[in-house]
């Protein structure tokens, strides 16, 4: 491969992953069975010219490969501002990488969710996924083996069907380091939607890149929830991995005795909602929810709250992958979301690109992980809050939010 | 004087070092200038551009890389960048700007306490082939 046997776009790709195992102290490469890649989000000239270079030079994926969001909605392109120069160059480059990725032999299913869609990877096999809910999801609540990769790497990973064999590829690096107690929470808040994005922000600000263990977890928690967890560790530290006890595969089943411990409690909860939020009531802008992208369930779960009730005085907004749209459509749940004045948005995400006005400034989420980037990245203020919150909300017009 | 590093990525450059007290995040932490633009950095609003940069390691994104690629390519990016600990998302943004557009960015690991004891008020000159890597001042 390294000689070009097989095209120069596969020598580049794998000089590429080789420096990388170097630099990381890999003693090999491992085959990987999936990529999930993340590049095709458009960060500037060099994301174009990489893109390209390997189209020119014949490079194909030799392992199905998904690809995250781009910055365009290529089902709703209106959705996308367009009213300045650098609006339009995104929306011009970013919908060209997109189309470059595909010519790279990458499937176009456009989402942050790949987890959702069919053929997912199982315990033990080594895949490449990029972008960290992702990456964290498929380490934790699949036991797939991926390390942190991004930019650049997960194409190559694709490419050439390697990965270094270092970091959470290798058994050793998969144990946990540190306990997070979670039964003083009680399982009426465990059993709350909200839970899972706040502790997952309090936990991911603690550790780090460290890998937590969560005790007292309810064992039915639904895989969304895991989600929202995983999603908001990642954003908040840089958490690639996590246990829960009876609950993900590679969960310790011994004792923990020997590990640090933290323990949490209602109220550490109560002030990470407040820190997450940069405004705690008042008038509403917008809500946007599925960050990560919504599963099918998730929409149901909006379509239910949504099915009676009074309509909605603020714009809404769901993002989702496009198999999952086209799901709801077949079932009729897009349409009770639409008739009720939600936006659903595929594709792309809400805080990746220019869809919310910038006239609107405080906009409410149950996602922690677009609480997190949202303020950086699209300036406007933000407030958590469970879905049935954000639908009270977006009724009344202002912050609603339910003691506890 | 002369020290001796680890190549993370190829090259040769010289120039005015300086040294960040705190990590750094390319992506949302430096703009198209190579200003710092991270609020919360101490050394918010330094230029790094054509500077030989000294920080202990990377920190966040791992868009990183894309943001050190496309800065190199525009000619903002730091001249090299010596590092205390092996960052892969540094090494990746100066590895790919090579492959695209034949710029070599050193970027090398000086151990403890070597790292601590480079000067910060002469030039700095770093020489970087895949076995070795030297620091002259």
């Amino acid at each position: 491969m390294l000689g070009g046997q097989d095209g120069d776009g596969v020598a580049l790709a794998l000089r590429v992953i080789v420096s990388l195992a170097r630099i990381e102290g890999a003693p090999r490469l491992v085959e990987i069975t999936s990529a999930h890649v993340d590049s095709c989000l458009y960060h500037g000239q060099v994301s174009l010219d990489f893109a390209h270079k390997l189209v020119e030079l014949g490079a194909k994926v030799r392992v199905p490969t998904t690809l995250n969001v781009g910055s365009m909605d290529l089902l709703h392109p209106g959705l996308i501002r367009t009213g300045t120069d650098a609006e339009r160059e995104i929306a011009l480059r970013g919908r060209e990488l997109m189309s470059a990725y595909v010519d790279l032999g990458c499937t176009p299913t456009w989402t942050c969710a790949p987890y959702q869609l069919p053929n997912r990877p199982g315990l033990g096999e080594h895949v490449a996924w990029a972008e960290s809910n992702a990456i964290v999801f498929a380490n934790s609540v699949l036991g797939a083996r991926t390390d942190r990769y991004g930019d650049f790497l997960d194409i190559c990973a694709a490419i050439t069907g390697r990965a270094p064999y270092s970091g959470l590829q290798t058994t050793e690096a998969r144990r946990g380091t540190v306990v997070f107690d979670c039964r003083s929470l009680g399982d009426r808040f465990l059993r709350s939607d909200l839970a899972y994005p706040l502790l997952g922000h309090h936990v991911g600000s603690l550790v780090g890149s460290e890998i937590p263990v969560l005790v007292g977890i309810p064992e039915d928690v639904s895989e969304d929830r895991l989600k929202a967890f995983g999603a908001a560790a990642a954003s908040a530290g840089g958490v690639a991995l996590f246990h829960v006890v009876g609950v993900t595969p590679e969960a310790p089943t011994g004792s923990l005795d020997h590990l640090p411990r933290y323990d949490v409690d209602l109220e550490t909860m109560r002030a990470t909602r407040r820190r997450l939020s940069t405004i705690a009531s008042g008038a509403l802008d917008a809500v946007s929810v599925g960050t990560p992208h919504a599963s099918y369930a998730e929409c149901l779960q909006l379509a239910d709250l949504l099915r009676d009730g009074p309509p909605l005085q603020v714009p809404f907004y769901l993002s989702t992958g496009r198999a999952t749209r086209a799901r709801a459509e077949d079932t009729g749940v897009l349409e009770t979301l639409e008739s009720a004045g939600v936006t659903v948005v595929v594709d792309t995400c809400t805080y990746v690109t220019s869809i919310l006005s910038p006239a609107w400034k405080n906009v409410m989420t149950n996602s922690g992980k677009w609480a997190h980037y949202a303020p950086g990245n699209i300036g406007v203020d933000v407030v958590i809050g469970s879905l049935a919150e954000c639908v009270a909300s977006a009724r009344a017009g202002k912050v609603v939010l339910d003691a506890w | 004087m002369v020290i001796h590093a680890r190549t993370l990525n190829p090259g040769t450059a010289s120039g005015e070092p300086i040294r960040l007290t705190a990590p750094l995040s390319f992506w949302g932490g430096t703009d198209e200038q190579g200003r710092i633009v991270d609020a919360h950095h101490p050394q918010c609003g330094t230029v790094l551009a054509g500077r030989v940069l000294v920080m202990e390691s990377g920190r966040g994104s791992s868009s990183a890389s894309s943001v050190l690629a496309e800065q190199i390519r525009a000619r903002t990016g730091p001249a090299a960048i010596i590092l205390a600990r092996p960052d892969t998302i540094i090494a990746l943004g100066a590895l790919v700007a090579h492959e695209l557009y034949g710029l070599a960015t050193p970027v090398i690991v000086v151990d403890r306490p070597a790292y601590d004891d480079l000067p910060t008020d002469r030039l700095l000159r770093v020489e970087a082939d895949l076995l070795d890597a030297t620091i002259t001042w």
